[in-house]
């Protein structure tokens, strides 16, 4: 194995240059480095002003998403020895505004994201008392769907998100399912309201990216089907039923 | 209080078109397709037709046609749209789409009711 492997990093101050440019790193090829290890290495050895977003290093925190080789992966878990002899392409997720360098501009997600009310809503209780249990059956029903770190490679990955904005999105549509399936939870109602439209489920065309690229296998696309099932089910009723018995 | 769009129920009939061609296709292509004409099975012509001509087997093939048909003008449809970035034209595609499926359907409906 080569001692050290080429990255060619997207740099983008949105105060100096018009365009993204490519700069051209050497870093150490070890077998047990990840790229973000390697970009650690470019910030602390070659270049500091090098800007992107990190946590955990473990695959559980979601921030380190960038598109490695075109491919939107976590940086944490996509190692440097799987690309040698490289040279390894580094670019900010796609279908989101760059802030600098490979930190994007995730408000559009963080926006979209309550629409769909991704917690438990009960208007019954006013007081907790004690614990809600749950069968071991009824945790499986939403357990996969739970999985999901917000990472948005589902979204670096959708083409439709990229040609329509307007689309909710992956992974709030997966995480809608992830409390409508939990059997402590009320919101379903609520939750199809705001998906039901076109900018909800109907904006995906099951191309099945967000899928191949989720790296908690959360089944996005999955979940996208499951519920226009019952979006569908739902206006087959509206155009059966008359007004008012609904 | 839901609104009546349109969209569920083509995507519907996709689904259920779907579904029906990727269970029944494979065997009436591998029947009508291999089997009879490279002479593996050789049904009698006079059963056959008997089997075609009850009320139920028509019933059954133009239900496969109709939703198989809806199936691929839906998927032709997002091929245009997305695929060569044709948004500009959602109307008449859709349009050309869905007609030529219901066209298809009316085709199939001749056929089936005058064999």
């Amino acid at each position: 194995m080569a001692d050290s492997i080429q990255m060619n990093v997207t740099r983008y101050d949105p105060d100096q240059d018009s365009a993204p440019t490519v700069a051209r790193y050497e870093v150490p090829l070890r077998k047990d480095w990840a790229i973000l290890d390697g970009l650690n290495y470019i910030k602390d050895h070659v270049d500091g002003s090098l800007s992107y977003r990190w946590s955990c290093r473990m695959g559980i925190c979601g921030s380190c998403g960038m598109n490695i080789d075109g491919e939107p992966k976590l940086t944490c878990a996509a190692f440097l020895s799987d690309y040698a002899p490289g040279p390894i392409r580094v670019e900010p997720l796609s279908n989101f505004p760059v802030a600098r360098d490979l930190v994007v501009d995730i408000g559009d997600f963080m926006e979209k994201l309550p629409r769909v009310k991704p917690w438990i809503v009960r208007d019954d209780v006013t007081v907790i008392d004690g614990e809600y249990l749950q069968t071991p059956e009824e945790l499986e029903e939403y357990k996969q769907f739970s999985n999901c770190i917000n990472c948005m490679l589902c979204y670096a990955a959708c083409p439709i998100y990229g040609l329509e904005p307007d689309f909710i999105g992956p992974a709030a549509i997966a995480l809608a399912e992830r409390y409508d399936l939990d059997s402590r939870d009320r919101g379903q109602r609520e939750r199809l309201d705001i998906l039901i439209e076109k900018e909800g489920v109907w904006g995906c065309t099951f191309v099945g990216e967000c899928t191949k690229v989720c790296p908690k296998h959360v089944d996005p696309a999955g979940a996208i089907q499951r519920y226009k099932l019952k979006a569908a089910q739902e206006n087959v009723m509206a155009f059966l039923l008359p007004r008012g018995t609904r | 209080m839901t609104k009546r769009h349109l969209e569920p129920l083509l995507w519907l009939l996709f689904s259920g078109g779907g579904v029906m061609a990727a269970v029944f296709l494979p065997i009436l292509v591998v029947l009508f397709g291999l089997a009879i004409p490279l002479g593996w099975v050789q049904p009698d012509y006079n059963h056959l037709h008997a089997v075609v001509s009850h009320w139920l087997t028509r019933l059954v093939l133009l239900g496969l046609f109709v939703v198989m048909l809806f199936h691929a003008a839906h998927r032709f449809r997002f091929t245009l749209y997305d695929g060569l970035q044709l948004r500009g034209f959602a109307t008449p595609i859709a349009v050309l789409c869905y007609g030529a499926a219901l066209v298809g359907s009316l085709a199939a409906l001749v056929i089936v009711l005058t064999v």
